[in-house]
């Protein structure tokens, strides 16, 4: 490639006027031809001096401008460096590769011990009473919900479910360390960021209902949740495209001189996409102020990490984008919170892009499709669910402090299933969304060839009405 | 809207010089793919569009395009210019001059990845922003079709239109150029064309250029924008200096006639000018059709064409099968069957990849053309 750099006029010329620079900082004057033979060099002794090679070849080196050969013969070599594009890059004679994976693998950020003691030589943030308290609250609800809802799905009353159990704190802390305007790009296994920030049961079972008071007028399937008002972007099945899409919304927030930032969440599988690597790489070539939020929870559908990647998880990859990571624990509310709040300062203040991944189990089934005790055992994900709960973790922080009780845990939890199973009738009793939103939000004003196919649809539907649902109004 | 004087016309004068001498060095080529190179001028006729009230001056495709992005930069704070190599005004030219005006951080190089340009821009849409987003060839958009596909045109839709990503416009120049083979002369128009949720549109000539783009970039949808490569140093044509717009999916009559309808878009409608002139002079009297819009389509407008004249005739550089023609056909049987006098004539691209030194023989040229349409005259 060197050579071929040589037959570019520009090139030469470019290397030209660096050779008064080099000049300064003492560089051999032929240091481009170092360049192309030192490699050479140090593999066979035969190789004549490049010194020797310009004076038979005169034309060759037209820029070279001659210099002691006896004094180059003597430099060594690893004090050479070059002024590559990206910078300067020191050159050693060792050959050696960069091994695939660090010795030891980056470790994990925790502040909770599983019985839920603070780790004493922690540095986390304290979170105060009322925090912590709607934390636990909206964790407890968002398993609870959880539960209820895939029973829902299995009864048939609603078509499809997934859960996030062992994640519950991963969604909840991580909400709670973000401001209300932050916005938030999920996958599909966050609707406890959209829980913390108020959205109700009812509005949650709107939508896997698809009724008349979904946001999502009844277009996507359950769990697919969207909401505007609360600054959280609709879920798509897709897998990672929401990656680029959040630096594009966090370079907005910046160019708008916001104090928000945007974030994006994934898991394990989704960083093996495209779309993954597209977003980091822009995120930091664009200074994006996003958090990059993977839940690496071990499994993708059927999966496993081994089958993914072999890399040193996902934290290890930031640094390759030149982006700042960290690896913390998926289920310790307490790191988390810690981890996002600092990482949403570093974004906002800074301009740049944060990665975090968490270690997490998928304690429960991908969703309602899938029965992972084919492919794991049920024992592994019973040890995950029970020891490693980051709900109970938690409880036991707060019980601590004396901020909850189990008076109010039952009282919570009673009255949580009682909101779920009221939330449910009224949303499986509500009217679908009309045909007429079948043609409408394709573009922002209805066209005249979805005008003639609504019409040509009605017609249809007025000759054979038993063909159609009778829920969804005409 | 306001009037707008574009401040760099002193230098776009040097590319008037290049454009005459690549319209002569394509005339003596070989591999010329056009049988002319006489550039289809906007006419008279096009009184849709709202430009000129004030000045034109003589400018080409990629000057015009340069223009619409400047008014629509200058026009707009929240709008952003990205891609690669915009910044130091892009490979064809057409991002002169905005970096410098407008500043690094509104129009920027990306990284090398179609799939993020998209991404990125679907995002900064969403918040509202205008987003125009160029990539490099056609031939290069499909790692971004997901994003296009699955993201974009379902964006409003799926949200039940809590969020939308309307300000979404991505350019790319496409198209026969006479050399660019495999990978720099395709035409994707119909796999776009086949997703509800977005727009696709594409010029014919610098005037319409500048109007559809600035449509485009204000319509509240995400819009694809195909310019043809051939046209950005070739088409040449006054061309109103001041901010203007022309209508998506309104389809114009450009040349009158009566005995058959043609139906083609962006470059292609220079060569059927040239069959239908040379039509003319045996007789036969043809309706040119430039679409414009591909979808939402006008089908209004060449449905009134055929009935008209009983015969119609579609052409496209994009290969046959699965091409737009096909819909466009299909279509106007529907609507006109016992009008027709003749079969749907489609004369387009072989199924094959761009070939290189076959281009002559892969295009749909004038004396394909020419045969078509006295075939369906005849039939």
């Amino acid at each position: 490639m060197a050579l071929q750099l040589l037959k570019s006029k520009n090139v030469v010329s470019l290397f030209r006027s660096k050779l008064g620079f080099l000049a300064i900082t003492k560089q051999p004057k032929c240091y481009f031809t170092h360049q192309i033979h030192s490699f050479s060099r140090t593999l066979t002794q035969n190789l004549e001096s490049p010194c020797e090679f310009s004076c038979k070849n005169p034309n060759f080196m037209s820029f070279y401008r001659w210099e002691s050969t006896m004094a180059e013969k003597h430099l060594n070599i690893t004090e050479h460096a070059m002024d590559y594009p990206g910078g300067k890059v020191k050159y050693t004679s060792d050959l050696s590769f960069i091994s695939g994976s660090p010795e030891e693998r980056i470790q994990c950020y925790r502040v909770l011990d599983e019985n839920g003691h603070i780790i004493s030589s922690s540095n986390f943030i304290e979170i105060g009473k009322e925090v912590a308290v709607k934390m636990y609250m909206d964790m407890v609800t968002l398993q609870v919900m959880d539960t209820i809802f895939y029973e829902a799905q299995r009864q048939g009353r609603i078509s499809f479910y997934l859960t996030c159990i062992g994640e519950e704190a991963i969604n909840i802390a991580s909400a709670a360390a973000l401001n209300f305007d932050d916005l938030v790009f999920p996958q599909y296994r966050e609707p406890g960021v959209l829980l913390w920030r108020g959205f109700t049961i009812q509005e949650f079972a709107n939508q896997l209902f698809g009724n008349e008071a979904d946001y999502g007028k009844g277009k996507q399937m359950p769990i697919h949740y969207g909401s505007n008002k609360h600054n959280y972007v609709t879920v798509s099945s897709t897998v990672g495209t929401q990656v680029p899409q959040a630096v594009g919304a966090a370079y907005s927030l910046k160019m708008d001189g916001k104090n928000a930032c945007a974030i994006t969440y994934f898991g394990d599988g989704g960083t093996s996409t495209g779309d993954f690597h597209a977003g980091l790489n822009f995120a930091a070539v664009m200074e994006a102020p996003v958090i990059f939020f993977c839940r690496n929870n071990g499994w993708a559908i059927s999966t496993p990490i081994a089958d993914q990647f072999r890399s040193d998880g996902i934290v290890i990859r930031g640094q390759a984008y030149g982006i700042r990571s960290i690896r913390v624990d998926g289920h310790d509310a307490v790191a988390i919170y810690t981890a996002v709040h600092e990482a949403r300062q570093m974004a906002i203040q800074e301009g740049a892009p944060v990665l975090i991944e968490a270690l997490t189990y998928r304690a429960g089934h991908h969703s309602t499709s899938d029965d992972s005790t084919k492919y794991r055992s049920a024992h592994e994900i019973e040890w995950w669910r029970s020891s490693q709960d980051p709900v109970s973790r938690f409880r036991k922080y707060i019980e601590r402090k004396g901020w909850w009780s189990t008076e109010a845990e039952s009282e919570l939890r009673t009255n949580t299933r009682k909101q779920l199973a009221e939330a449910i009738q009224v949303a499986e009793r509500s009217k679908k969304p009309p045909v007429a939103d079948i043609f409408r939000d394709v573009y922002d004003v209805v066209p005249s060839n979805l005008s003639e196919q609504e019409k040509l649809l009605r017609e249809t539907i007025s000759r054979h009405s038993k063909d159609y649902p009778s829920d969804v109004p005409v | 809207m306001a009037m707008t004087k574009i401040g760099r016309s002193s230098g776009t004068s040097r590319f008037f010089n290049i454009c005459r001498w690549t319209t002569s060095l394509a005339n003596t080529t070989t591999t010329t793919t056009r049988d002319e190179t006489k550039i289809l001028h906007t006419t008279t006729t096009s009184t849709s569009s709202k430009g000129g009230g004030g000045t034109t001056k003589s400018m080409n495709l990629f000057t015009a395009i340069n223009q619409a992005l400047h008014i629509a930069l200058d026009s707009h704070p929240r709008t952003y210019v990205f891609g690669e190599d915009v910044g130091f005004g892009g490979v064809f030219r057409c991002t002169t001059g905005l970096a410098d005006r407008f500043g690094k951080q509104r129009v920027f190089n990306t990284p090398l990845c179609e799939q993020g340009i998209v991404g990125f821009g679907i995002g900064l849409a969403a918040m509202g922003n205008r987003a125009i987003a160029e990539i490099q060839f056609a031939d290069y958009i499909y790692p971004a079709f997901d994003q296009i596909v699955n993201e974009a045109a379902k964006f409003r839709y799926r949200s039940g239109n809590q969020f939308n990503c309307g300000g979404l416009t991505i350019r790319a120049p496409y198209g026969a150029v006479g050399h660019g083979g495999h990978y720099h002369s395709q035409s994707p128009e119909a796999f776009f064309c086949h997703v509800p949720g977005i727009k696709v549109v594409i010029p014919r000539s610098p005037r319409e250029a500048k109007g559809l783009l600035l449509s485009c970039i204000r319509d509240p949808n995400p819009v694809v924008f195909f310019e043809p490569k051939w046209l950005y140093r070739l088409a040449v044509e006054e061309v109103p200096e001041d901010d203007y717009m022309l209508p998506l999916s309104q389809a114009e009559v450009i040349r009158e006639g009566s005995d058959i309808t043609l139906v083609g878009w962006g470059a292609q409608l220079a060569v059927m000018e040239q069959a239908c002139a040379d039509a003319q002079k045996d007789g036969i009297s043809c309706e040119l059709i430039d679409l414009k819009t591909l979808i939402p389509w006008d089908k209004e407008t060449v449905e009134a064409s055929v009935k008209k004249t009983g015969r119609l005739l579609i052409s496209h550089e994009a290969p046959v099968t699965g091409g737009f023609a096909a819909e466009i056909s299909a279509s106007l049987v529907e609507r006109c069957f016992l009008r027709l006098e003749a079969p749907i004539a489609r004369v387009c691209g072989l199924d094959t990849p761009f070939p290189l030194v076959f281009e002559p023989f892969y295009m749909p040229t004038k004396n394909k053309i020419l045969d078509a349409i006295k075939a369906t005259v005849n039939y």
